[in-house]
């Protein structure tokens, strides 16, 4: 048995680091299921990454290897990761959609000798769970914090927040209110709504009722955020002039084509819209959109694997292909480079991308379709809500 | 005051879209003891149809939702051919299995065939809007859901309670081996039956797209909520369902707004509580 054992630990380093010709990155995310457009677009992130760049480092072919976690469930994603270290001699595990499953993972890391690069899951205190954790996405206080800047620019100082009740809904609840009362605002009233909730008409009368001068609004992309903003509108809430404030995951450009007319004119702050106009992105939205097949369907998600897939590379490149997850991680800390979302680098302290957070109106193309148009760049923003769970 | 007419109006809309949704679902569970948990699929492929007529090929809004009924029912023929007949007076467990699974296959087409995005029915511009109340501004589109809800009431309760149609369809539930004996065809009554509660469902999915999103999921996302007004209202009792959806609406709208952060307690406590006093529903009737 011992024996046995034995052999087979050594197979596995055989087969590892020195002998490797292909390098293996195991990639976690919602594949099917509610959420499977998310997974699609880090398909279609990573896909469009090794179009242009190829599907070599140095003389190692890369591989990607995808499971799928169809909906938050640490413990699935857990032992999803597990096998993929394993069995199937990962040295990358990259994705993570939602929060929990990254939260999951972290423990595993270190003996694992494996780093995590996190390409969507947004709370902030993933990255303080383990030393080999890398984030290029973004986090919730990180796209909150500006709109209660703009929201106070705009004359407005007195906001009711409505969120939906789940982790990233009371992260944009608090960094919103941290930013609006540093600014000198006043949030009169904190709505917390059940992540169900269909019906948004009650929520509009209490919006109505509490005075408040601005709404600022999170729910999680998909079927309720067209319900919300449709409530919003209908309610009397627009043309009575009470303004509207969101991150960029309502607007996100995969929901526009239902939102239409009802959005336009909403500013959300995001670090990334498909729209951004540079020559970078431009190549990125090209290459995506032919990956993804409906360029209808792209989405932020797509911009954080892309960026992940580049962060990998470099930590291939810096190790020579070896397994040393360390060294790895330790190459791509204070990482510059010019993303399709514009200029990004790796903070050394926190692991987690430094970036610009645009501020976005909704606005109708020629073509009649909806994009969102950056009106405003906030340079260089790092995570705010370290601070907040340290 | 006005905070009491501002939940009355919203409660009375969100139950009327609530029960033209379900009342499809009353009339399968109730009269013809099926237990379809793939009524949320009709009502989502009506959606798509009604989506794809009035975005896609610009159709006006009423022929959308003809198109929606017309051509749910046509799908739904055969799958009632093929499937539903097997499992007619089969017992519950084997109904629920067989219609969860079928509820599976339909999210599988319909994310292959129009993929996973939101799906939207462009409404005509006289549904568009709202309409000032003198105390608020309410959508136009839910005014119309609130008289949809009361004609399919009024439609439903005249066809099964005064015409001839209605006398062999409670013979056949009652009793279907006597029924035929007298010369009732039970297999065309079930299969007209059927095809009414389905076309019910799109109706429900087209004029409900305002409020519940068509997407793949839309066939489990709001399964739940569709059981629940069949178990409280009584299957196959209409005016239990309304009276279910109205109360349910009311008491989901009034904690909404008094109390957000309890999320759903009160609409639970309510079911648990009716469904405690009155085991069949509120107009439940007693097994045959």
């Amino acid at each position: 048995m011992k024996r046995t054992f034995l052999a087979a630990l050594a197979a596995l380093a055989m087969s590892g680091a020195a002998y490797a010709d292909t390098i293996k990155i195991g990639v976690v995310g919602p594949f099917s299921g509610p959420f499977a457009l998310q997974g699609k677009n880090f398909k279609a992130g990573i896909d469009a990454y090794m179009a242009v760049n190829g599907s070599k480092v140095g003389d190692d072919d890369i591989e990607i290897i995808y499971r799928d976690v169809p909906q938050a469930d640490p413990a699935q994603s857990k032992a999803l990761a597990q096998e993929l270290v394993v069995k199937e001699g990962v040295q990358y595990l990259a994705g993570f959609y939602f929060t929990p499953d990254a939260m999951a993972v972290t423990p595993l890391l270190e003996q694992a000798n494996v780093p995590l690069v996190i390409m969507n899951a947004a709370t902030s205190a993933i990255v303080t769970k383990s030393p080999l954790v890398v984030r290029t996405s973004f986090t919730t206080w990180q796209t909150s914090t500006p709109i209660a800047k703009v929201a106070k620019d705009a004359g407005v100082s007195k906001v009711i927040s409505v969120v939906s009740d789940y982790g990233p809904g009371v992260d944009a609840e608090n960094a919103f209110k941290a930013g609006f009362e540093a600014a000198g605002g006043q949030v009169v009233e904190a709505i917390r709504m059940p992540l169900a909730t269909n019906d948004f008409s009650p929520i509009m009368q209490r919006i109505k009722d509490s005075g408040a001068e601005g709404v600022f609004a999170f729910l999680p992309s998909g079927p309720t955020t067209l319900g919300f903003v449709k409530a919003y509108n209908e309610n009397g809430l627009k043309s009575g002039g009470i303004k509207f404030f969101a991150p960029g995951d309502l607007t996100q450009e995969s929901d526009l084509p239902a939102l239409g007319e009802a959005a336009l004119g909403i500013q959300t702050t995001f670090h990334y819209a498909v729209s951004h106009d540079s020559p970078e992105n431009k190549a990125f939205v090209e290459a995506a959109s032919k990956a993804i097949g409906n360029p209808a369907e792209l989405s932020f998600p797509s911009i954080g694997a892309y960026d992940g897939m580049h962060v990998i590379y470099k930590m291939i490149e810096a190790t020579g292909g070896e397994q040393d997850a360390q060294k790895a991680v330790d190459a791509v800390k204070g990482l510059a480079w010019t993303s399709p979302r514009g200029p990004v680098s790796i903070d050394p302290e926190s692991r987690h991308i430094t970036q610009n957070i645009y501020l976005r109106e909704v606005a109708k193309a020629d073509d009649g379709t909806y994009y969102n148009k950056e009106v405003q760049t906030f340079e260089k923003q790092g995570d705010p809500g370290l601070a907040a769970v340290k | 005051m006005q905070t009491v007419l501002s939940i009355a109006i919203d409660a009375l809309a969100y139950g009327m879209v609530l029960f033209v949704i379900s009342i499809g679902l009353s009339v399968t569970m109730g009269l013809m003891r099926v237990v379809n948990l793939a009524h949320g699929a009709f009502a989502m492929i009506g959606g798509y149809i009604a989506s794809y007529a009035a975005r896609d090929l610009g159709l006006a809004y009423g022929f959308a939702i003809v198109l929606a009924v017309f051509g749910t029912i046509l799908i739904a023929i055969p799958i009632e051919r093929l499937l539903y007949r097997r499992i007619y007076g089969a017992p519950e467990l084997t109904q629920v299995l067989m219609t969860i699974g079928i509820t599976f296959c339909i999210i599988g087409i319909a994310n292959y065939v129009f993929g996973p995005t939101l799906k939207t029915v462009p409404l005509p511009p006289q549904l568009q809007g709202s309409v000032d109340l003198g105390f608020r501004a309410i959508a136009t589109h839910r005014l119309f859901a609130i008289l949809c809800g009361l004609a399919v009431a009024l439609a439903l309760w005249y066809a099964i309670e005064k015409t001839a149609f209605g006398v062999k369809l409670r013979a056949s539930v009652d009793n279907a081996a006597m029924a035929a004996a007298l010369g009732v065809r039970t297999e065309i009554v079930y299969a007209v039956s059927f095809a009414v509660a389905v076309g019910l469902a799109a109706f429900g999915g087209v004029v409900g797209a305002e409020l519940l999103p068509v997407e793949p999921y839309y066939a489990l996302r709001y399964m739940v909520t569709f059981l629940v007004v069949v178990s409280v209202g009584g299957a196959g009792s209409i005016p239990g369902a309304l009276l279910a959806c109205l109360l349910l609406g009311g008491i989901d709208t009034t904690g909404r707004y008094l109390m957000p952060e309890f999320g759903e307690f009160f609409f639970y406590l309510a079911v648990i509580a009716i469904i405690c006093v009155f085991p069949r529903g509120l107009a439940g009737r007693a097994k045959g």
